[in-house]
């Protein structure tokens, strides 16, 4: 009886039957797709995306060339360069990451003493050419300027759990 | 025919020059029609199965991504054309030309509507056949051209398995015409009137559908039956070579196919352009939109099965084609045969008004 009723249905396609039955059910179902360009998932305050180099609120910039950043960084992406500035401080006169290279691992952002370097929330830095992933100063420090205050937002966010 | 009326009396042609210049009118623009509508047959496969994964398929291209196939089209034209240096140009050229070139002459005897066919010759059952067996070419061709042994591989595994299934489907179509007295696709719709009791899925033809539908699957290689380009395993397939224009042509080749097999169910089980139920309303819609409402039931169960079912196996492929379909068209073919000889004169009166039959 077993015997028959399985050659029952398999001459039904019994199976078939019940896996439209089952799909056309996830066909109606509400989607689970996020509709990425115009709608974007929540994030956490610690989310490590395109490097920053922050200035304090006078225009002055954090980074005071300890190269922390450089010695700690895994991928061996950073590379520094200081000199003593005019008025006698010492700062940067090169600061390179190779984002090709990066991990983000986010051991910068943590070795670093006085907040400079950070992860930002963005994660929207493609590129059309490879050189352009290769962040100087500059692009850094413009970077700081555009997230600054997402990034101030997040630092104090995640302040109570540090 | 109008055009035909309006180039002899209008603008003065000769009749022969008159008939030539509408029916070649005719025929780009209806080709022209069908070539355009692969494009949202493509669409709609994608969406239907995002739609079961329950994800959202192409939406940005256009108002919900109807014109995505359009721009993934303009792609691949625009993309450089490879052409392996190892590979013989010519036959390598003009294989996925074949492919589709035979995709669009098959619609030339597919009658949309009572008299809408462009070529409604007596035999154009098995005109369509001997264009579908033909597919076979463009496979081989493509795969021993591009001089690589993937591709060649994939053509001789596709080409094996488009030729058995093409005898399962060709056992189905002797089914019919047993039906139908005909093998004119215009004559096959026209026994199926005038409503839908005589339409061949509500005979004992009905298992023939189901074994013509697996066997489109097989023979256009859709899913469950991809193996020659199971995306997951194996590189693309006899296709694997190609890039850009005549990856294009085979890709739409392949649809065209696909749509062709759909349309081909229709008519022969379906009803073609007939309504379901032969009253007023019904009757006053155009047939076209019968047949064009038929093949989209037939696709979306096309699409489904891509969703729902696992790939088959090589052998397992091998055997449900010719130790499980085979057999059973064939066993059909005979008690069709014994129902038009034994059963219809005697009990055709009483079926009449259950089924055509």
């Amino acid at each position: 009886m077993a015997y028959l009723d399985k050659k029952a249905r398999q001459i039904f396609l019994w199976e078939f039957v019940q896996a439209f039955l089952l799909s056309m059910r996830y066909f109606f179902a509400p989607k689970a797709t996020l509709n990425y360009p115009f709608e974007k998932a929540p994030q956490s305050p610690r989310f490590r995306g395109e490097h920053a180099l922050r200035r304090y609120p006078s225009g002055e910039e954090r980074c005071i060339a300890c190269k922390l950043c450089e010695a700690i960084c895994p991928a061996q992406c950073i590379v520094i360069e200081a000199e003593p500035r005019d008025d006698g401080s010492r700062r940067t006169t090169r600061y390179d990451i190779d984002m090709t290279k990066c991990i983000y691992c986010g051991y910068c952002q943590e070795a670093c003493p006085v907040d400079a370097i950070v992860e930002g929330p963005n994660l929207e830095f493609s590129t059309e050419t490879r050189e352009e992933l290769f962040y100087d100063k500059a692009k850094l420090l413009a970077n700081g300027d555009r997230w600054e205050r997402a990034i101030a937002k997040n630092i104090e966010l995640d302040a109570p759990y540090r | 025919m109008f055009l035909t009326n309006w180039f002899q009396h209008t603008a003065g042609l000769p009749y022969p020059w008159a008939w030539t210049l509408a029916q070649v009118i005719l025929i780009v623009v209806y080709q022209a029609v069908v070539m355009v509508s692969v494009a949202f047959w493509i669409l709609a496969d994608r969406k239907i199965w995002a739609a079961v994964q329950m994800r959202r398929g192409p939406n940005v291209v256009g108002p919900f991504g109807l014109l995505q196939t359009f721009a993934d089209a303009m792609k691949f034209m625009f993309k450089e054309p490879i052409i392996p240096a190892a590979a013989n140009k010519v036959i390598f050229l003009a294989a996925p030309i074949i492919a589709a070139t035979l995709a669009f002459a098959a619609w030339a005897v597919v009658p949309l509507d009572e008299g809408w066919v462009v070529a409604d010759i007596n035999v154009g059952v098995l005109y369509l056949f001997a264009i579908s067996s033909l597919g076979v070419y463009g496979v081989i061709m493509g795969g021993w051209a591009s001089n690589s042994k993937y591709g060649f591989l994939a053509a001789l595994r596709s080409a094996a398995q488009m030729v058995s299934y093409e005898v399962s489907i060709g056992f189905v179509i002797v089914t019919v015409l047993i039906f139908a007295g005909s093998l004119n696709l215009s004559d096959i719709v026209r026994a199926q009137g005038p409503d839908m009791r005589g339409w061949y899925i509500f005979s004992p033809l009905f298992p023939m559908l189901i074994v013509m539908f697996i066997s489109s699957l097989a023979e256009t290689q859709r899913p469950p039956f991809d193996l020659l380009e199971a995306e997951s395993e194996l590189v693309a397939g006899f296709m694997v070579e190609y890039s850009s224009t005549p990856f294009l042509l085979y890709f739409l080749g392949e649809y065209m196919n696909i749509i062709l097999l759909c349309a081909l169910m229709s008519i022969m089980f379906l009803g073609g352009w007939l309504p379901p139920v032969a009253i007023w309303p019904l009757t006053a819609v155009p047939g076209v939109l019968w047949l064009l409402a038929k093949i989209v039931v037939l696709f979306f169960m096309v699409s489904m099965v891509k969703a729902f079912v696992p790939r088959y196996r090589y052998d397992q492929l091998m055997r449900l084609g010719w130790k499980l379909l085979l057999p059973v068209s064939m066993l059909w073919v005979v008690v069709a045969s014994a129902w038009v000889v034994f059963v219809r004169p005697v009990w055709g009166p009483f079926f009449a008004h259950l089924f055509g039959g």
